[in-house]
């Protein structure tokens, strides 16, 4: 058998080339210097789908060092298809450690969700973008947003808010609502659901937002304001659990997922499957507190 | 016989295709086995049968061979060799709740009846060059074959069950927008009649089925990305197989054999028509022949945005959608610019030169004119 020679190089460490991470770094440095703007980045092809996490992972490998402690979600769970995948290949093209356990976590990638846990000022969070435009929904054309961006002409974003509540007497827009960033930028918050979105605001974590197929990076610093778009007459809203609760655990005061069984009947359990494991467990955890969640908390839940 | 530049059209032709031909065996290789390319060319065979419109996998590898692989070419090919075929039955309509399932998902629940079942599908790898395919050789696969068959323990094989759906779910409790009565129900067969629009949606899921799977992505991407405003989700994405029936002329139904199919029901929050009506969700569909995951994702969420009035955006306009994802209309078409065209090249030539002479003498008589207004 003839022995292949060819193609033994061994990847680069992260396996991105070193001037490419640097070019991302540089435009992540931009990024956090202007609070919800997007930056343009040269987004070079991954050996993922296009959609499936690639902005997510150039983020993960510009900035993960060898001492890191890698975890990854996918909808709240380490155990998704999709996060095992990426575990996978970061840990097979860094060897850095990966955990399951948000605490121990120094970066952690995610998809669709913020953990329950609060993160801690030592630790970074890179989320995973499909649509990083928050006006994609009012105007099709990326010159006329950057456009709008430029002049901070939110008014087609507020109308279509507006809209929706006219017509269903709710503003409709389920997750990744869209936040005033700093009082200045609206940004898409990737779509978490509304439950996550004020865990944003005033943070002590460094949050990325990498939109890898539409080729924008984004971020909101520690300590920023996040405001959720909402009127004097009309607030946001988060998801309302208060008539479910955790099959496992009982437990009410965490994002919920609906599950059903093959007999057909509903059932619901905790969304985030480290923080599942730790209530499971009866462990500590020290979650994130915010005014909805504490609303809630005041209506007995 | 004065001198034509272009003559001797038929040997010519002849050599040409000739020459094809050689291109084709040039390198002196085993020939491929229409067996192999059956087996080794799954998703290639699946995509030309679906585009060619006819359930047949050993012509549809005889097709990919003659075509030296290229995938429109040998649709083509089959669309014109269904042609031949005499058309006896109309097949019972099929039921995909009797599939087989080899892969089922849902990306809207998290756990569904049956489960999740992963099935064949590279989703979920990393697509990096595996060079160690260069070499592979019979033993390999073997070896493979025999680790695979080593890891099933009989014991535990369930007994065959199918499974019900998801969008059940959600009719139960109500979630789904109610059928429309007023929508066109009538069954078209797209293979005896030209489309007319509006176009029921039996002729706009006929076409998509056969549509070329780029063109239905390109389409269906747009209206993901903000030209319509689709935001779909896959209720549940399912391939197997499934039995088809046919009535006999005696009135019973007989079963005919089975097929391959991927099937999506795509659901999607809806605006309602009238104020008062809640925003129920919609179910898109999409079913092709044989395993094409891409295809049917792009189908049913076309087939949402057809069933939008809103206009403005090429993926809710039936027309623009159904026209321009026929793979091999469009591919003839846009073909057939290779064909002579300087008989009507020629009159748009003679067109064209007048037109510049005329707009020339204009030009110079303003000229002239102002030489003179100036030397007044």
């Amino acid at each position: 058998m003839i022995e292949n020679t060819k193609y033994t190089n061994k990847y680069n460490f992260a396996f991105i080339d070193e001037a490419t991470k640097k070019e991302i770094r540089r435009k992540l440095l931009k990024a956090v210097a202007i609070p919800g703007h997007q930056v343009p980045y040269s987004s070079p092809e991954m050996p993922i789908s296009r959609g499936w996490g690639t902005g997510g992972l150039h983020i993960t490998l510009a900035v993960i060092g060898k001492e890191d402690v890698f975890k990854i979600i996918d909808q709240g769970s380490d155990a998704s298809v999709n996060a095992c995948n990426l575990r996978e290949f970061v840990n097979g093209m860094t060897g850095c450690k990966t955990t399951f356990d948000t605490a121990e976590a120094t970066l952690i990638q995610t998809r669709h969700r913020i953990t329950e846990e609060e993160l801690t000022y030592k630790q970074i969070i890179v989320f995973q973008v499909p649509l990083p435009e928050p006006l994609r929904m009012v105007e099709r054309y990326e010159y006329k947003t950057l456009q709008m961006h430029a002049e901070a002409d939110y008014a087609k974003m507020y109308v279509s808010l507006y809209e929706s509540y006219v017509r269903h007497g709710a503003i409709m827009q389920g997750a990744g609502y869209p936040v005033m960033v700093n009082g200045r930028y609206i940004m898409s918050p990737s779509p978490i659901p509304r439950w996550d979105t004020p865990n944003l605001n005033q943070a002590q974590t460094l949050f990325l937002f990498g939109a890898g197929r539409e080729k924008r990076l984004y971020a909101v610093p520690p300590f920023t304001d996040v405001e959720p778009l909402e009127f004097e007459d009309v607030n946001f809203e988060i998801e309302d659990f208060s008539k479910s609760e955790c099959y496992k655990t009982g437990y009410k005061k965490a994002f919920l997922d609906e599950i059903y069984s093959d007999e057909g009947e509903r059932k619901f359990v905790i969304s985030d499957s480290n923080f599942l494991d730790k209530k499971s467990e009866k462990q500590e955890t020290h979650q994130y507190s915010n005014k909805y969640i504490d609303q809630l908390q005041e209506y007995g839940l | 016989m004065g001198y034509v530049a272009v003559k001797g059209g038929t040997e010519a032709i002849h050599n040409a295709s000739e020459l094809a031909e050689f291109y084709r065996v040039k390198g002196d290789t085993t020939p491929i086995d229409i067996k192999q390319i059956r087996a080794q060319m799954r998703l290639a065979i699946d995509k030309v049968m679906g585009e060619g419109g006819i359930y047949a996998p050993e012509y549809a590898a005889i097709a990919l061979k003659q075509a030296e692989g290229d995938v429109y070419e040998a649709a083509f090919i089959l669309r014109a060799f269904r042609t031949t075929l005499q058309r006896n039955y109309y097949s019972q309509v099929i039921n995909t709740r009797e599939m087989f399932v080899k892969r089922k998902i849902s990306a809207s629940f998290r756990e569904i009846p049956g489960g999740q079942i992963l099935g064949p599908t590279r989703d979920y790898t990393q697509r990096t060059l595996d060079t160690a395919k260069a070499t592979e050789t019979a033993i390999d696969i073997k070896t493979f074959l025999d680790g695979f068959d080593a890891k099933i323990d009989p014991e535990k094989l369930e007994g065959i069950s199918t499974f019900g759906k998801v969008i059940d779910l959600l009719q139960q409790e109500g979630l789904l927008a109610p059928v429309d009565p007023t929508e066109d129900r009538s069954l078209v067969d797209i293979t005896r009649e030209a489309i007319k629009f509006p176009a029921p949606r039996s002729a706009r899921l006929q076409m998509m089925a056969r549509a070329e799977t780029g063109g239905l992505m390109a389409l269906g991407y747009s209206s993901q990305r903000g030209f319509g405003a689709v935001h779909p989700t896959v209720g549940e994405l399912r391939y197997g197989t499934v039995p088809v029936r046919v009535k006999d002329a005696g009135g019973r139904n007989r079963y005919i054999g089975k097929i391959e199919v991927t099937e999506n029901e795509m659901i999607t929050g809806s605006k309602p028509a009238k104020k008062g009506t809640p925003p129920y969700f919609t179910i898109g569909y999409g079913l092709c022949f044989g395993h094409n995951e891409t295809k049917v994702i792009c189908m049913s969420t076309l087939d949402t945005a057809m069933r939008r009035p809103e206009m403005g955006a090429p993926a809710n306009d039936q027309e623009f959608v159904l026209y321009h994802t026929e793979g091999v209309e469009a591919m003839g078409f846009t073909n057939h610019l290779k064909l002579p065209h300087y008989v009507t090249f020629q009159s748009s030539l003679s067109n064209t030169r007048a037109a510049v002479e005329r707009n020339n003498k204009t030009n110079k008589e303003v000229e002239q004119q102002m030489i003179q207004m100036q030397s007044v």
